[in-house]
């Protein structure tokens, strides 16, 4: 890994990234989660940063017939789905809330959030590449 | 203020974690997301620590920021979905299992570290 080549990418990995979190920031300050309810907040946004991931990906990777005359930029991955996305959702805040529910004497509410996060978000995804791949059918293959 | 704080914190943690990313990569190869893995643990681990400290500023800087943007659920889900695709369904099964088992063992290890002093 050459870091000088990865300079230009990890620049707009960062620049994305810090738009993401602010986003996420901000949905945070619009709907605070209350101590001891379900991370609502989190949740919606860990699965909208999933769903919104999915489409990006089949658009930007999957598609060469839809680019009308050339490639999207390369920069365009890695500062929307790297950066944004990523910064947006987050793994370590879902682990802590799950641990504070759980240690907080509601282990059902946590596993609950434990296991709804990740089957939504898998979801999201799978929603997002499948929606995306069927309204732009893949041209020129059997 | 704290909304550059947390751009602060973001703009070190996502590239952060693309680098991670580059390096498993060129380390373990292709077949497991071992990067996204590794940084879903260790942001979960800090931000665990963190609960030791009190300083508003420093959480938004370092959790909001940092961890939340080094960690992320976007592209664990899109690898697992993509183990998935490729046929390799035992990596993506034990790609969330793993995941979500150490990301809560290591924010766990986190709390009580920090609650050691």
């Amino acid at each position: 890994m050459r870091l000088r080549a990865e300079l230009p990418v990890a620049g707009v990995v960062a620049a994305g990234g810090a738009l993401g979190a602010t986003a996420r920031y901000g949905a945070g300050l619009l709907w605070p989660t209350p101590e001891g309810a379900f991370p609502w907040t989190t949740f919606t946004v860990n699965v909208l940063g999933c769903a919104l991931l999915g489409v990006l990906m089949v658009l930007l990777t999957e598609r060469p017939a839809e680019w009308s005359s050339e490639p999207p930029h390369p920069l365009l991955r890695p500062f929307l789905g790297t950066g944004f996305c990523g910064g947006f959702t987050t793994f370590s805040t879902y682990s802590l809330e799950t641990e504070r529910l759980l240690s907080a004497g509601d282990p059902t509410r946590g596993l609950l959030y434990l296991g709804a996060t990740a089957v939504t978000a898998l979801l999201g995804v799978g929603a997002g590449v499948a929606v995306t791949r069927a309204v732009h059918p893949r041209r020129g293959r059997a | 203020m704290n909304w550059l704080l947390v751009i602060a914190g973001a703009s070190v943690g996502a590239p952060l974690r693309y680098l991670t990313d580059r390096a498993a990569r060129a380390r373990f190869g292709p077949g497991f997301p071992w990067g996204t893995f590794l940084v879903n643990v260790v942001g979960s681990f800090v931000l665990g620590l963190l609960t030791g400290v009190t300083s508003a500023q420093v959480h938004l800087l370092l959790g909001t920021g940092l961890c939340g943007a080094l960690t992320t659920y976007s592209t664990f889900s899109y690898e697992t979905l993509k183990l998935y695709e490729d046929g390799a369904k035992g990596y993506a099964a034990l790609n969330v299992a793993g995941s979500l088992a150490a990301g809560l063992g290591a924010v766990w290890l986190g709390v009580e570290t920090a609650g050691l002093w």
